[in-house]
């Protein structure tokens, strides 16, 4: 750990006048790095005046008005189902029956319910249910076949849905195990576009977009649906008025 | 393709210059065909997902301006990004090379193995940044075996091959070679592929997934790169498409992210420019299937254990230069890669650089120094199309030209008497802008650069990791043939 000899270290051979404390850093604590780095930093931006702030530099923001038809409900399920994912709306009343179906559609015995996620949901399904209060090793999570989940927010222009680990959501593993992911939105919870969706998210909680399933084009760009996270996403969009009535 | 008989995965040792690396990758149809069905194909997604976007252009205005705002006032937002993330309960360590760095990454793995001596194992989701510093074979070099999870990567990893594009490192493969590699190679580290593997896509996307399925479970400890970092909260985003990246970033007990200081944005909020920005530069998608953003650790939810490697590494050298910092900027998209008609048909391996393409022509010389990577600020036509293409504006085709210009400067200061390039360029500045007679000035320049070559200096080994690419390589003497010379030549190929 300690060798700072100068045949290995970069540091000492690069540029010595701009940072005096190049061979120093090269072994060295990292506490001495941070020094060096930011003495670097600085000098090299010897042409940024000393009285700018970052605020001078000018960003223009006029890509945040929105430009999307107005229907975002219709909007969020056709590119939901353009990734290859199954939307299937309902109406608030229908949800548990829409679940149950979905569920014994893709024969799932045993299903994970985070805490927090609304009961009434889940009145029709015959499949076990199982909560993750204590927590679920990821063994167990593996040798489950669906997580029901809620949202937080989601997005019409780009057909994701963002859960930030909130009610209703549970840990981050639990959406990314098991191989099916089936997720309860509500209509009101479709942002329009990016910019929407972000200014209504908490950074301080772990936040998974997810856009349709897991998916891989590495192999001569062939789409595949389904490497490591879940193969199959079904998302069930609960409306209360018809929304999609009109064409 | 290039030699791949003594490259260590980190630099590519044995690469020659560009010219006759571009020459034997021409040679071989089988690349060249891929290359073209990948590059046309990812060419054409794009186009349809920007412009569908109405305001796609001020995006990338504003893209641009965020970048260079963050350029300007570094320092400012890395300070700001450190104490937000300590704040979150996550810990920065600052690496000014690639040394420092793959030490602070060792000796992080150790104390996340809970000290068993014999079973260090990490998994890795694919990152530029570690390629470029040679991670793993570093932490090979210290017991430490790091499995690549992202399946393009497993594919190179398990190849022992190096990747040739950014977003499809594997793309000079087609899948009956991918059969023969998953059926002769992952036995030898883990779950064997099933005996009667195809070359059926989806046949070999389930077997990398039950490959890899063990190693996630049974991981402690998780390297990433990162995709942006947003300084006024301290949360860190990585872009991904498999799950891999998700099952690295929750799965474990310790997280370490290895990031270049370049990676910084000022604000969370600023996230949702390059979250529309990414994905639809580089796959053509809408969104990409996941995309994580944590901040520091949450208890009760993922790794409780999480370690920021802030990496300089010739980034400040990059950023003293006014014109070629701009290249900083670079969010890895690939977009220009897919437009570039010499990318299109030598592939990424002829640059002899984790970054290849436009932004490896650009970005490689100055991490690296010119005199290391001469021939590649030639490897262009100037077409523009990569410019063009850039979702964060980085003008290339000016920093090209500039970079030209240092390569001359250099050889010149080399060998303190003018070389016929020098001369040629001096005469020639304005030339620049006319194709016609840079082929002209080129080619005169390589004619008396021939005669003269034997004076140049051998420049003395560098050290680190890209030693091993000055041990290999003279200083480049003026190629032999001029990029334009050799693209004509080469032209018709089609
Ligand atoms: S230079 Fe621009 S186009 Fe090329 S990879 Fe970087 S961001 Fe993408």
């Amino acid at each position: 750990m300690k060798s700072g000899s100068k045949e290995n270290s970069p540091a000492a051979d690069r540029s010595e006048a701009d940072c005096p404390a190049g061979d120093r850093a090269a072994g060295g604590a990292t506490a001495d790095s941070r020094a060096v780095v930011l003495a670097r930093i600085r000098a090299a931006l010897r042409d940024v005046p000393a009285d700018e702030s970052p605020e001078d530099v000018s960003v223009p923001r006029t890509y945040r008005r929105t430009v999307l038809p107005g229907d975002t409900v219709a909007l969020f399920a056709a590119r939901v189902a353009d990734y290859r994912a199954t939307v299937v709306r309902t109406s608030p009343e229908d949800v548990a029956r829409t679940v149950a179906v979905l569920l014994e559609r893709r024969g799932v015995r045993r299903v994970v319910v985070p805490d927090g996620f609304p009961p009434e949901f889940l009145t029709r399904t015959d499949a076990d249910l199982v909560g993750d209060s204590p927590p679920l090793s990821v063994r167990q999570l593996d040798s489950l076949d669906c997580t029901l989940t809620t949202a937080a927010v989601a997005i019409a222009e780009t057909g994701t849905i963002v859960l930030d680990t909130g009610p209703g959501q549970g840990r981050r593993a639990l959406s990314l195990i098991p191989d099916h992911h089936l997720c309860v939105v509500r209509a009101e919870q479709i942002a329009p576009d990016v910019p929407g969706a972000l200014a209504g998210l908490d950074p301080h909680r772990p936040l998974t977009f997810v856009s349709g399933p897991s998916a891989t084009s590495d192999i001569e760009l062939q789409r595949v649906e389904g490497v490591h996270g879940p193969r199959t996403l079904d998302v069930v969009l609960v409306v209360t008025a018809p929304s999609g009535a009109h064409p | 393709m290039t030699d791949d008989s003594d490259h260590d995965g980190r630099v590519w040792l044995g690469t020659p210059a560009f010219p006759e690396a571009a020459r034997s990758a021409l040679a071989d149809t089988r690349l060249r065909h891929n290359l073209r069905h990948a590059t046309t194909t990812i060419r054409a997604k794009r186009l349809d997902a920007t412009g569908e976007v109405p305001h796609w252009e001020e995006l990338r205005e504003a893209g641009a301006a965020i970048k260079r705002r963050t350029t300007r006032h570094l320092a400012h937002y890395l300070e700001q990004l450190e104490a937000n993330v300590t704040a979150a309960g996550g810990t920065v360590h600052w690496a000014t090379d690639a040394a420092e760095a793959n030490r602070i990454v060792e000796r992080l793995v150790r104390a996340g193995g809970g000290g068993e001596a014999e079973r260090h194992e990490v998994v890795k989701v694919k990152s530029m940044a570690t390629q470029e510093i040679g991670l793993n074979e570093a932490l090979a070099a210290a017991g430490i075996t790091a499995y690549e999870t992202d399946l393009a990567e497993l594919i190179v990893q398990l190849g022992q091959d190096r990747p040739s594009h950014i977003l499809v490192p594997a793309i000079h493969r087609n899948r009956a070679e991918i059969r023969e590699i998953f059926a002769e190679r992952m036995g030898e580290r883990g779950r064997a592929a099933p005996a009667d593997l195809t070359d059926d896509p989806k046949a070999l996307a389930e077997a990398a997934r039950l490959h890899l399925r063990e190693k996630f479970l049974t991981a402690r400890v998780a390297i990433s790169g990162a995709n942006f970092a947003a300084a006024d909260t301290g949360t860190i985003a990585v872009v991904e498409s498999e799950g891999n990246g998700r099952m690295c970033l929750t799965l474990p007990e310790t997280l370490i992210t290895v990031m270049g200081i370049e990676k910084v944005v000022p604000s969370f909020a600023d996230l949702e420019l390059f979250l529309q920005l990414l994905p639809r530069s580089s796959t053509g998608e809408r969104m990409n299937p996941y995309t994580s953003l944590w901040t520091g650790v949450t208890p009760g939810d993922g790794p409780q254990d999480f370690h920021l490697i802030l990496l300089d590494n010739g980034r400040t050298d990059v950023l003293k230069d006014t014109v070629g910092r701009q290249a900083l900027a670079c969010i890895r998209c690939s977009a220009c890669l897919n437009v570039c008609p010499v990318y299109e048909r030598t592939g990424g391996h002829a640059y002899g650089s984790v970054y290849p393409g436009p932004i490896g022509a650009v970005l490689t010389p100055q991490l690296a120094g010119v005199r290391r990577a001469a021939s590649l600020p030639f490897a262009s036509t100037l077409c523009g199309a990569c410019y063009d293409a850039c979702p964060v504006k980085i003008d290339i085709p000016e920093i090209l030209v500039h970079l030209r210009a240092k390569v001359v400067e250099a050889k010149r200061d080399d060998r303190a008497l003018p070389t016929p390039e020098a001369l040629a360029m001096k005469a020639a500045s304005t030339v620049l802008d006319s194709p016609g007679l840079l082929g002209v000035a080129q080619r005169a320049a390589a004619a008396g650069g021939r005669l003269t070559s034997g004076r140049g200096g051998r420049i003395r080994r560098l050290p680190g990791p890209l030693g091993g690419w000055s041990a290999t390589r003279d200083t480049p003497p003026p190629p032999r043939e001029s990029f334009r010379a050799w693209w004509r030549e080469n032209r018709e190929e089609r």
